[in-house]
């Protein structure tokens, strides 16, 4: 492969890291929306978000793309590729990260919600303050998870015609019948990234503490 | 697994109720992306239609052999067949000096060339040149992308198939397609919101692709050709599938 062609697929990896760190961050935010409008005890934000997560979950993320971009939206407002590629990850990761969330949050002790509420903080306070931060300790490897899943499904916005890693390399793979090679380079882009990934995320998870004793984060 | 393998295995019943026959020598698979009419495109049912099967059915059963179609993204279709997963392939396929390196071509069977389809209301592009530093969706890896990949300034999105590059005109977020005659006529038969600006601006000639020292399929292929040609039939087909919209 010639160093043009290697540096036209590493560009494809710039959008593509780009294109997964926005959705990250609107799954992130969206995630959180999601999983505590599910664990309210108000049933005009609990049963929406419920359903949101079942439709969302249900619905192959190739197909939520294909809809936004082409489908019923596009008739009525086309969205540009990358807003719609944001909305389509975003979208469909707020789902699974809501339900990572919940999972975290259902985690902690209940004892620990009473405890703040009884210290006469609000409950939101207390979510916010006492609750959440232990929460996202516990799930931070599950969160890993997802920001990586999530940044491999980047490719699947191939089908909308967005130049990311995935895109480029199909292009090259046809142009230059070279499939081996360059399937080879394109997955290999994908792992190095994702295995920075994963060792940014261990030095995180040792910073917070993550699988040390919850109470008494000092004592080993 | 591939296609191949996979038909293979979905055969093997009625390999075993053949008692362990084999493969039928007579048989040849044939791949072609099946979206891309009046070439090639599936009916309802599945079943793969199109000038292209019509065309290569005929010359295969002159020569003695049955082909059978496989539907195989553009994309993957001559690497697959320099490979080996299937004997040959119909799509279309204009026959370039890079494509001839990896594969074999028969004569030529058809002559096409690219037209520029812009939006019926978009009156600022006559041409290929009025596409100068605008939007242009293409099928990938298709004579038509290598087209708009030489425009100076050009915005190229790539699509795997065709038809999405014509939504993406129709939604406005592209200028024009740039596409082979026959099929973008069809498609702005059936879309009244695209027009084809301009002539065909290339000349380009289509051609069966088969295996490189495949020679024995390739002159069984080529005599079929001639025989359709010379029995009629060719100018049946033409006038069934594409009308007028050959040059």
């Amino acid at each position: 492969m010639s160093g043009e062609t290697f540096l036209y697929l590493l560009k494809g990896l710039g959008l593509s890291l780009v294109l997964g760190a926005c959705s990250l961050v609107v799954a992130l935010l969206g995630g959180l929306a999601v999983a505590l409008c599910r664990l309210s005890p108000r049933p005009w934000l609990r049963r929406p978000a419920t359903a949101y997560v079942e439709v969302i979950r249900g619905v192959p993320l190739l197909v939520l793309i294909l809809w936004i971009y082409f489908g019923v939206l596009s008739d009525l407002f086309p969205l540009h590729w990358f807003p719609a590629s944001i909305l389509a990850f975003g979208a469909c990761y707020s789902a699974f990260i809501g339900e990572t969330y919940r999972a975290g949050i259902q985690s902690v002790d209940p004892g620990q919600m009473e405890a703040a509420r009884a210290l006469g903080l609000s409950r939101r306070v207390a979510m916010r303050r006492v609750v959440l931060p232990q929460a996202v300790r516990n799930i931070l490897p599950a969160l890993g998870n997802e920001a990586i899943s999530l940044f491999k499904d980047t490719s699947l916005a191939t089908v909308i015609a967005v130049n990311e890693l995935m895109n480029r390399g199909k292009q090259v793979a046809g142009r230059d019948f070279r499939t081996m090679e360059t399937y080879t380079v394109v997955a290999l882009l994908y792992l190095a990234t994702t295995l920075v990934f994963s060792l940014l995320q261990r030095r995180l998870e040792r910073r917070l503490g993550v699988g040390t004793a919850h109470h008494d984060p000092g004592h080993h | 697994m591939g296609p191949r393998a996979a038909s293979l295995l979905l055969a093997l019943p009625a390999l075993l109720a053949a008692c362990g026959g084999g493969k039928d020598a007579a048989r040849i698979l044939v791949a072609t992306e099946a979206a891309y009419p009046p070439f090639e495109s599936k009916t309802e049912d599945g079943t793969i239609v199109g000038f292209d099967v019509d065309l290569v059915r005929a010359a295969a059963r002159e020569a003695g052999l049955e082909a059978e179609f496989l539907d195989q993204g553009f994309d993957g279709m001559l690497p697959g067949l320099a490979q080996g997963r299937y004997d040959a392939a119909v799509s279309a396929i204009t026959i370039t000096e890079e494509r001839a390196k990896v594969v074999d071509f028969t004569d030529p069977y058809f002559e096409a060339g690219q037209v520029v389809a812009v939006r019926a209301d978009d009156a600022s592009i006559r041409g290929l040149e009025d596409l100068r530093g605008r939007t242009i969706a293409v099928q990938r890896n298709t004579t038509g992308h290598l087209a708009a990949e030489k425009v100076e300034g050009a915005t190229v999105k790539h699509f795997d198939s065709v038809e999405p590059a014509f939504l993406e005109l129709l939604a406005r977020r592209a200028d024009a397609v740039i596409n082979d005659l026959a099929p973008t006529l069809l498609y702005a038969k059936e879309h009244p919101g695209l027009r084809i600006a301009g002539k065909p601006f290339t000349e380009e000639k289509y051609g069966i692709a088969v295996r490189r020292g495949n020679g024995a399929l390739l002159a069984k292929l080529n005599e079929g050709l001639r025989k359709v040609r010379a029995s009629g039939e060719y100018d049946r087909l033409k006038a069934k599938w594409i009308g007028d919209a050959g040059r």
